[in-house]
């Protein structure tokens, strides 16, 4: 920041250090996962009531790999992302923030001590705020940072309670302390702070119905930040939500994973729905995560479901798949919004019903969105692909291992949602990829786009080539979660997932099913390079000669080909009941209906949720408050009797 | 090593037979209308003659246009090759069970859809959104049957299901597999696109989803897409053949078992195949919205069958 004036000296400083940062930090929890315990690290005593301490184990070294890689990634695009703020010299500002971001969050994942944790999680929170208003010149922006602000404290107060009720119960302040203290807690005690710990950390998560501000606050971030934010700030969440519940928790009852797989199912639906009615590339990818994340808590309820019952091998196979996913999407969505953000570079604008055409005008983009799509639609043998199947196997296991009628049926039902989402996501991301990249342009934003910067390609490179590798290759992914599952659930003979001793697998057994993506890859591209012979042999040399798109006989007109609302058309109307779509139209004519002028059709969702669920709440609060106004009077005699009292009866219960 | 042989040998009776099964159900057709229709073999024709022409592009389609037939007929052929189609030893068994296979024509699906949209033809946009739109309803219905067959028998394997069906003999009078039976044919007509979903015969633009996307094809692409289509019926076909009906195929494969167990198979696919016409010819097109109440229904029975599983088999 101290440059700020040579805007790129002061982004190339910025970036330069954070991708260094980032490449330091995945060494170093690659050494943590695979060589070592973990560290620990003792900070210089700064608040008399307790030490902080910061601790890196298993888990949290997974997750600062998933951030340095993801930080490396979006800092290496940020150099030349950051060349639309060096007129108005916010760029030195945006490497400050972006800085300060990141280690917010790796603080965050290592944190052992509840005071660092809260403040360094309040840190994270305010410094995300001010990136998410950093364009503050926009009402929009502004709005979307008041959302957010205010969602993401009444999380914090969740937390904050939960974490309250633990000390309480231990007098201790030490998240090693706190070690499956569940064992030592009365029944109610655990089922209110797992409640409180859901609320708190889903409020950050995004999960339904606690996700109003993810729509608001990732599309007004620079699109840089917003890789952040959907890739791995979203995951910090989860990473509390199994710190708090598995760890210090432990196995609780069965209510518990059948609350988190319901809240995960109806997340990942309804986050996929909304996402495939809209039209801002931002804001569909948010929904997208929201849809994302409910599949990790699917996973994750399933782990909580198998130790319920005692069945630790399985628990360990769905907390991979979660933990598996909380990885891939980090990449994927990282990878999506990079994309999103040089396509709004290169166009200007974030609608993408004014693009098309673009895989023209800039195919490598093209190339890495389509990786991004295909991984994000899980379809073999990207990334996204291996962490389903695995999701999958755990919900089929719950069918066949657990003793319980109703949780093979829930079991069975959420398999099928997840089938669901899977497809529709796979339909979201033909129309975002389709409407945006291919065919002609619709607009002028989309006829003078050009191909983005070298470093911004290349940032979004390392993201592709992670897709792919993640998913041909999962073997050192699962020895890596096979740490953080020792921590968690406990040593076990990994019956769920055969241990290998050598990083190259052909195969991964999950107890009901084998898969092995290397050899499919391998088929797959061996077959495409036969059939790419097949027509010559079986027919012949044929030519391939270029001509117009058949119209009927007219020429093909950017105005005839099919929009993105009209390719969500069929969805809105399957789902008509959760949707609520409402739409006018307005004939303008001259003498009579039938020589009209001009057609005005509008069509709007209902924000079901902020109708039902916030405004009315929001309502009884400002009434509360207008109540409470009462005792505002503004004498200054009154308020004193007021301290008085106050005083009096303090004194009277403490005593 | 003689396993390999056999597994490539009915992969590639698969690739051979597909289009085959097209020329029977349209010659049953035909003759249920009292015309004399095409001669069975005519599709193969039609390919040659395809395979042989040029091909016309617009201009206006990119790489993925011209790339979505190769990636399709690889996906199927990939598909023929993880099948237990007359035997059950198929020497690619690790590589994935039922999930991948129902993940790999989600793939196949998806580039079509992409290539429908590439044209920049309201046609193609069209045939994608809608294929789009009714395979995601179709998808839960056919991973909750897939679901109760798993549970079953418990292994996602398909050369592990086929073979422990294979050894019950009372199957047929499990309600539950009836049930997922019905469910899973009912999907089977959403995902080869026959009536009552979508007419595979006509052209015009309220019928055809299939047809739309491939719209603009010609030459060597329009003859991949099309066999490609006919594997994927064929895939299917076998899938329940051999699924919910698994009598007859063979273990351990020598040249007499795989005669006969292929003999067996074909019959059933013929049986199949009648099932199929007799449908077509007695049903209308439904109202595109309707399709989601008919997917409703099939993944009512699979929920139905499931629970039957458990009723049955004690919780």
């Amino acid at each position: 920041m101290a440059f700020y004036r040579f805007s790129k000296t002061s982004n190339y400083l910025a970036q330069g250090l954070a991708a260094l940062g980032g490449v330091l930090g995945s060494v170093a929890a690659v050494e943590v996962l695979f060589y070592q315990q973990s560290f620990t690290l003792a900070l210089p005593n700064m608040i008399p009531i307790t030490k902080l301490t910061l601790t890196v184990d298993s888990l949290s070294a997974y997750f600062i790999l998933i951030i340095s890689i993801l930080a490396t990634a979006v800092s290496i695009y940020t150099l030349g992302y950051a060349q639309e703020y060096y007129a108005s010299h916010k760029a030195g500002l945006l490497g400050f923030l972006y800085n300060f971001f990141v280690l917010s969050m790796v603080l965050v994942v290592s944190a052992s001590n509840v005071v660092l944790f809260l403040i360094i999680w309040e840190l994270m929170t305010l410094v995300s705020y001010l990136l998410v208003v950093f364009d503050h010149r926009q009402g929009a922006s502004r709005r979307a940072g008041f959302i957010y602000i205010v969602m993401t404290h009444l999380g914090t107060i969740f937390i904050t309670m939960a974490f309250m009720t633990l000390f309480y119960y231990t007098s201790s302040f030490d998240f090693a302390d706190f070690k499956q203290i569940g064992a030592h807690l009365p029944e109610q005690v655990k089922n209110i702070i797992f409640l409180l710990a859901l609320i708190g950390f889903g409020t950050k998560a995004g999960i339904i119905p606690l996700h109003i501000w993810l729509p608001y606050a990732h599309p007004a971030a620079p699109s840089n930040i917003s890789a952040l934010m959907s890739g791995v700030m979203i995951k910090t969440a989860l990473y509390g939500v199994i710190r708090v519940i598995l760890g210090f928790l432990g196995p609780g009852p069965a209510w518990w994973g059948i609350t988190l797989i319901v809240v995960g199912a109806a997340s990942a639906l309804l986050g996929i729905i909304y996402a495939l009615m809209e039209r801002d590339i931002k804001r569909l990818l948010a929904y997208s995560s929201v849809e994302n994340m409910g599949i990790m808590f699917m996973g994750l309820g399933a782990a909580l479901l198998f130790l319920t019952f005692g069945q630790k091998s399985l628990a360990v196979l769905a907390l991979v798949a979660a933990l598996y996913h909380a990885f891939n999407h980090a990449i994927f969505k990282g990878l999506l919004f990079l994309g999103a953000g040089s396509v709004v570079y290169a166009t200007h604008t974030k609608d993408i019903e004014q693009m098309g055409g673009l895989i023209k005008k800039m195919p490598w983009t093209a190339l890495f969105f389509l990786v991004g799509s295909v991984s994000i639609s899980a379809l073999p043998p990207l990334n996204g692909f291996m962490s389903e199947w695995l999701t999958f196997q755990s919900l089929l296991q719950l069918g066949f291992k657990i003793p319980s009628g109703t949780i093979h049926i829930l079991a069975s039902l959420s398999g099928a949602a997840l089938a669901l989402t899977g497809a529709l996501a796979a339909a979201c991301f033909v129309k975002a990829f389709g409407i945006s990249f291919l065919a002609l342009p619709r607009s002028e934003h989309a006829t003078q786009a050009r191909e983005v910067p070298l470093n911004m390609r290349f940032g979004m490179a390392i993201l592709a080539v992670f897709c792919l590798a993640l998913g041909v290759l999962p073997g050192p992914v699962i020895l890596a979660l096979n740490r953080v599952t020792e921590l968690m659930i406990g040593t076990v003979s990994l019956t769920g997932i055969k241990e290998s001793s050598s990083w190259f697998w052909p195969s991964i057994h999950s107890g009901m099913g084998e898969i092995s993506t290397l050899a499919l890859t391998i088929i797959l591209l061996t077959l495409a390079l036969a059939i790419g012979l097949l027509p010559k042999i079986i027919g012949g040399k044929t030519g391939v000669r270029v001509s117009q798109t058949w119209n009927c006989g007219e020429k093909l007109r950017p105005s005839m080909e099919y929009t993105a609302t009209a390719f969500a058309k069929p969805i809105r109307i399957i789902f008509k009941t959760i949707l609520m779509p409402n739409r006018e139209v307005a004939a303008t004519y001259q003498e009579a209906p039938y020589f009209g002028q001009a057609i005005k059709y509008q069509s709007k969702l209902k924000p079901v949720f902020e109708d039902f669920l916030y405004h009315p709440l929001t309502r009884l609060v400002i009434w509360i408050a207008h109540r409470l106004r009462l005792i505002q009077t503004g004498s200054i005699h009154l308020y004193l009797s007021y301290i008085l009292i106050t005083l009096v009866i303090l004194l009277l219960v403490v005593r | 090593m003689e396993n390999i042989f056999w597994g490539g040998l009915q992969a590639v009776l698969v690739l051979a037979l597909a289009p085959l099964i097209n020329g029977i159900i349209k010659k049953i057709k035909a003759r249920f209308q009292c015309r004399r229709g095409f001669s069975i073999w005519q599709p193969y024709f039609d390919l040659l003659k395809l395979f042989r022409k040029d091909a016309v592009i617009s201009e206006h389609t990119s790489w993925v246009f011209r790339a979505a037939p190769y990636i399709t007929f690889t996906t199927m052929v990939t598909i023929t090759f993880l099948l237990p189609v007359v035997t059950t030893q198929v020497p690619l068994n690790f590589v994935g069970d039922i999930i991948l296979i129902i993940y790999l024509l989600a793939l196949a699906r998806f580039f079509m859809a992409l290539a429908g949209l590439d044209a920049g033809s309201a046609f193609g946009g069209m045939g994608s959104s809608r294929e789009m739109a009714i395979s995601s309803i179709a998808e839960p219905a056919m991973m909750l049957a897939i679901f109760t067959v798993a549970l079953t028998y418990g292994s996602t394997n398909l050369s592990y299901i086929v073979q422990s069906a294979a050894g019950e003999t009372v199957l047929l009078l499990n309600p539950g597999h009836f049930l997922a039976l019905v469910a899973f044919f009912i999907v089977a007509l959403t995902e080869t696109g026959r009536i009552p979903v979508d007419n595979p015969d006509t052209h015009l633009e309220l019928t055809m989803i299939h047809e739309g996307m491939i719209l603009e094809y010609s030459g060597k692409y329009l003859a991949l897409m099309n066999w490609a289509a006919s594997i994927k019926q064929l895939v299917i076909f076998t899938l329940i053949a051999n699924i919910f009906l698994p009598w007859g195929i063979t273990g351990n494969p020598s040249l007499l078992t795989f005669g006969s167990a292929f003999l067996i198979y074909f019959f059933k696919i013929l049986v199949l195949a009648l099932a199929v016409s007799l449908i077509e010819s007695s049903f209308a097109k439904m109202r595109l919205f309707r399709v989601p109440e008919l997917l409703g229904a099939s993944f009512i029975l699979s929920l139905l069958a499931l629970i039957s599983v458990y009723v049955v088999r004690g919780f």
